[in-house]
């Protein structure tokens, strides 16, 4: 090998080395930042926890469950959507309740049938007592419940949203 | 160790004798104005892989556009850096590409054996332009609408067809949903399929014909 051989791969393997370290340090500054954009929405600690009022506590009727029906707007990246909601409030000497109206089966919507002094849900036919307990049908556990406040005579429930 | 998997590799697919003939080329002796070429290569690189990234999250409709552009940039982790490369290197591919052509130019690289070389070089150029009319209007912000409306508007004064333009780059005969979404088509998807495509006969021609000297004095 030539003397000047000689310096063209030694000047050969510079040039290769410092491209490989500039490729490489560029490809992080770009390629880190790429990975956290692509993952930002699984990222996001996303969900609500409100509380939410649903009127004077004096409003609502005593011993009769009672629908109250609430829209929430949520925002998801550009997309802004609404979800509602119905739920009842049954007022007695005890206190108040509010059970949701979702089935604990598979989540079908029940309603309070006056007549047959139950919840009802449509799909198998599952009943449930005013104070959301099963009687009759599928269901593996009583309707759900929300947690309840009283501030100045307005009844408010916790609604958290995943 | 390595270089016996390179042959084996080089075996099956002649893979050294590509990587020679674009790597390991006799270039004359050549200044730093012959690097704008390979600096266009890499900005339009890092267009799609930034525009891949935008379009993640980038909606082509009038009532989502600029709000998902906003989510970018402050919902989406990053999102400012990715739109931010992608804005700023759109212009300097511009100015790169411009320079690169008044290199070839000013050197007189166009002549025999390269004028289809700076045939597709026209085409590059002219798409690269391209680029950055269809892109200006996506964000759907102020500026994008009304420049995209004057800009529409000097096509429109082609004579004779200059109406029919008007309406073929609008889809009608004003900016609406419909220019939006043929623009994101054009800036996604048509112009660099062009542009990819004529880069690759663009750099053939500059292998096989090879990089021109440096002219001399009073040549
Ligand atoms: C996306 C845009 C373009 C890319 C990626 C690109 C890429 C390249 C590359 C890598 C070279 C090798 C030599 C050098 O870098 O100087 C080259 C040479 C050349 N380019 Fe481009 N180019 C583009 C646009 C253009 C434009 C707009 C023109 C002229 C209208 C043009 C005309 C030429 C010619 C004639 C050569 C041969 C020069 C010589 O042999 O010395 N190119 N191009
Ligand atoms: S969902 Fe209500 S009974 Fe099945």
């Amino acid at each position: 090998m030539s003397e000047s051989d000689a310096v063209n791969a030694s000047r050969r393997k510079f040039v290769t080395a410092t491209a490989a370290a500039v490729g490489a340090v560029m490809g992080t500054v770009v390629g880190v930042p790429a990975l956290g954009y692509l993952a930002s929405p699984a990222l996001e600690a996303g969900g609500t926890d409100a509380w939410v009022p649903l009127g004077k506590l004096d409003s609502f009727p005593v011993a009769v469950p009672t629908p109250f029906s609430f829209t929430r707007s949520r925002v998801n990246g550009w997309d802004k959507s609404t979800r509602s909601y119905t739920v009842y409030v049954l007022r007695d000497e005890a206190g108040v309740k509010v059970l949701s109206s979702r089935c604990t089966h598979l989540s079908c919507q029940v309603t309070w049938q006056a007549d047959q002094n139950a919840f009802t849900c449509p799909c198998h036919d599952a009943k449930f007592g005013a104070q959301g307990e099963v009687l009759h049908g599928p269901p593996p556990k009583p309707l759900d419940t929300y947690e309840t406040k009283i501030e100045d005579g307005t009844l408010l429930i916790r609604v958290v949203e995943a | 160790m390595a270089s016996k998997w390179i042959s084996r590799l080089d075996e099956r697919t002649g893979i050294v004798g590509v990587y020679k003939t674009v790597f390991d080329r006799k270039i004359p002796k050549v200044n730093w104005w012959f690097t704008l070429g390979s600096a266009s290569l890499f900005l339009f690189s890092v267009q799609v892989v930034t525009g891949i990234l935008l379009s993640v999250y980038y909606v082509p409709s009038p009532d989502h556009a600029y709000d998902s552009v906003q989510y970018i940039m402050t919902g989406v982790q990053f999102g400012w850096l990715i739109r931010g490369i992608h804005h700023w290197a759109a212009s300097l591919m511009v100015l790169v590409v411009f320079l690169h052509m008044l290199r070839v130019f000013f050197y007189g690289a166009y002549k025999y054996p390269r004028e289809i070389t700076w045939v597709t070089g026209v085409v590059l150029l002219l798409a690269t332009l391209g680029m950055g009319f269809t892109g200006y209007l996506l964000p759907w912000n102020q500026k994008a609408y009304w420049a995209t409306t004057v800009g529409t508007s000097i096509a429109g004064t082609v004579p004779g067809i200059g109406d029919f333009i008007l309406r073929a780059l609008r889809g009608g005969t004003d900016l609406s949903a419909v220019t939006l979404t043929r623009f994101f088509a054009a800036h996604v998807w048509m112009l660099p399929l062009v542009i990819l495509t004529v880069i690759g006969i663009h750099l053939y021609l500059v292998i096989r014909n090879g990089i021109s000297a440096v002219p001399k004095d009073h040549e």
